[in-house]
């Protein structure tokens, strides 16, 4: 789960990492009076969408008066942000969030993301901050420090000394970016955390250590315990179709095809992907309905893929063992006896019971195609297009 | 012999009395496993599906002799179970659970490592969908029958991509000595390369299939395990070759965020390493076979 950059400042300065002076806001006169408060000369308008690369599209502009600050909130309120992370459809801004500008006297990267290799929390450090790290790793990948941290015993003083050393800092400040950094993987390892990045994070004129921009992302898998995290949830920020999957307890990725999918398991829906690709066609989504493709699950399966207007063919493909084929069959004649499908549709079915389960939906009156192989499916689901 | 479980294997349940944990060892015990108990704590004392069931795991180890366990505890207690077992002296532990979180797992492999390497538990999972012995034992929650007994090793993050696998080469006559699901999330307890190790020093098993997928290290490193090390031949199949860059693909770890993660990249880092792919998950069966022919094995 991704939250906006104000929360995640919020929560790392909770965790005592400095960051700029700023707040929320909802409207051009809440910014303006945002802007008198907060004082100064110079201010940030900071668009908050779930993406990176925000000031290349356009979603971050400095002012030099609270009148501008409410004419910039004006601009990006309610509008689109296309950035090259969020696809061609964009991410609606509903918030903006007004910082005091920084005098920078150098940008930093900072990041911290689980290992998979050596199965430990990892940080990454880079004096090239303002790239992003696929960018350094790139065009500077000697600047990168990596510190692996043993999560048992948690970062030491002196691992976060080392890297701080190893980006430049000056001797007095050592401190101040060691802690900073302590910060940092003190909120990863306590708040279940599968990523934070500072970007940069900055040494300003003024000698301070500060979180100019950051991400933070979450384990889904532990929102059971985290209450205070699952509540930042915006569904704004999701595409609406993976909103109403989640919700149900579905696996959905839309993605740019017209073939819809409705799968069990999710390797085997990669996998099918896959063939429809190798058979000249393009998947309209990834979905996993679950190991148990049970016959509720199907009916809101079929609901969800007719929900997706750049579906133009529909392919079921179930490997059923113990939920058997004469089950899953069963369930799909239920889910079309409740909803209308237009396109043509391809079921193949696999596994226990299959002849049965054929024989089942043979005797009802849908209207579909068969499929015997992963192969065949992929390819009559192409030749269906038209 | 086959790998991690044979015909005689003990094989406790944690979380037996639950829903899910009873149905599952009700299908184990008809394929013929030997299931002496389970653990649920506070239902000690009572009998279930006709089997003891004990409070602790150290209870049921000492009363029983068991030297594995599959786990059907729900995820926010799954991590205290696992550890639980560690502890009781388990041998293996399959963790069905799927939504254990990363910190979690890796707290429970941080704790196993305090055992010396001869007492050290092997975990499987989470997130999979177990191991099975053809004709042998079956410690998981697949469709026994569409598995064949035979020669060939199955080594599988996802469950249903395995199962279409065993269909496939069940087919073609084809069948298989062990196959092991090592689950979908990004932190596991045993690795591809740590089975396909298993399946290399098995006198049964004379090929080895490896299903992986999309995100992390494991797959390349375990091509490089089998390049150094492996005298018989891998077959793989990598599903995700249309994942987009940076979405999670339903398993938690099928997400492509480095490079060697994509499924292009992995199948070139796999033929590097001399590993034979099969090019869609249609052929994985026939693949095997003609792997087989060429080396006069089948």
């Amino acid at each position: 789960m991704d939250i906006h950059e104000y929360q995640a400042k919020k929560i790392l300065s909770d965790f005592g990492v400095k960051i700029p002076t700023g707040g929320i806001v909802y409207s051009p006169e809440n910014a303006e009076n945002k802007a008198r408060e907060i004082g100064g000369s110079k201010w940030v308008v900071k668009a908050q969408v779930h993406s990176g690369a925000r000031g290349k599209a356009g979603g971050i502009i400095i002012c030099n008066s609270p009148l501008e600050v409410a004419d910039a909130t004006d601009k990006l309120l309610g509008k689109k942000l296309i950035t090259n992370q969020t696809g061609p459809e964009g991410k609606i801004i509903n918030r903006i969030y007004i910082e005091e500008a920084t005098d920078i006297k150098h940008e930093l990267y900072l990041g911290l993301v689980f290992d998979r290799s050596s199965e430990s929390i990892m940080v990454v450090a880079s004096t090239e901050g303002g790239m992003s790290v696929e960018e350094i790793s790139k065009e500077k990948p000697e600047t990168i420090i990596r510190s692996k941290i043993e999560v048992a015993v948690g970062i030491q003083q002196f691992q976060a000394r080392e890297i701080a050393f190893g980006l430049g800092i000056e001797s007095k400040l050592i401190s101040r970016a060691a802690n900073t950094i302590i910060g940092c993987y003190k909120a990863f390892s306590e708040l279940d955390a599968t990523m934070v990045e500072v970007n940069p994070l900055v040494v300003s004129q003024q000698d301070e250590i500060l979180a100019l921009d950051c991400k933070m992302s979450f384990d889904n898998n532990a929102m059971f315990r985290r209450d205070e995290i699952a509540e930042l949830r915006d569904k704004t920020q999701e595409n609406s179709n993976e909103v109403y999957a989640s919700d149900r307890g579905m696996n959905y990725v839309s993605l740019d095809g017209n073939i819809g999918n409705i799968i069990n398991g999710a390797g085997l829906a990669m996998a099918s992907m896959d063939m429809i690709k190798l058979a000249g066609g393009e998947p309209a989504n990834f979905l996993d309905v679950g190991g148990g493709a049970t016959p509720e699950k199907i009916v809101k399966a079929f609901k969800l893929i007719s929900m997706d207007t750049k579906v133009k063919v529909i392919l079921v493909n179930i490997f059923a063992g113990i939920n058997r084929c004469d089950w899953v069959a069963e369930g799909i004649v239920q889910a079309l006896s409740k909803i209308e499908i237009k396109h043509p549709l391809v079921i193949r079915l696999a596994g226990t019971n299959v002849e049965k389960g054929n024989e089942i939906l043979k005797k009802s009156n849908i209207n579909y195609i068969e499929a015997s192989t992963l192969e065949d499916a992929a390819n009559k689901a192409v030749k269906a297009l038209g | 012999m086959s790998i991690i479980i044979h015909k005689n294997t003990k094989i406790l349940v944690q979380g037996f009395t639950g829903k899910i944990g009873s149905f599952h060892a009700e299908e184990m015990i008809k394929y013929g496993s030997n299931v002496v108990g389970g653990v649920t704590p506070g239902k000690g004392g009572m009998t279930h599906l006709n089997l003891p069931v004990f409070n602790t795991v150290k209870e049921a180890v000492d009363k029983t002799g068991a030297s594995t366990s599959i786990l059907f505890v729900p995820p926010a207690f799954a991590a205290d179970s696992a550890m639980e077992a560690a502890d009781a002296g388990i041998k293996t532990c399959v963790a069905i659970t799927d939504g254990i979180p990363s910190h979690d797992m890796v707290k429970i492999k941080r704790y196993m490592r305090r055992y010396p390497k001869d007492k050290k538990m092997g975990l499987v999972g989470p997130n999979c969908a177990g191991i099975i012995s053809p004709g042998k034992s079956m410690l998981g929650i697949m469709p026994g029958h569409i598995y064949k007994e035979g020669k060939i090793g199955i080594v599988s993050r996802s469950g249903t991509l395995g199962y279409e696998a065993a269909q496939q080469l069940k087919d073609l006559e084809i069948g298989v000595s062990t196959s092991v699901g090592i689950g979908g999330d990004p932190i596991n307890g045993s690795s591809f390369r740590d089975i396909i190790e298993k399946f290399e020093n098995d006198d049964e098993t004379i090929a080895v299939l490896m299903i992986g997928e999309i995100g992390g290290p494991q797959e390349v490193e375990a091509g490089q395990f089998a390049k150094e090390n492996m005298s018989k031949p891998v077959i793989a199949y990598i599903a995700g070759l249309t994942a987009p860059k940076g979405r999670v693909m339903g398993h938690a770890g099928a997400i492509v965020s480095a490079y060697g993660e994509s499924a292009i990249e992995k199948v070139e880092l796999l033929k590097e390493c001399g590993v034979t792919i099969s090019k869609n998950p249609s052929v994985m069966g026939e693949t095997v076979k003609k792997v087989l022919v060429e080396n006069n094995l089948y």
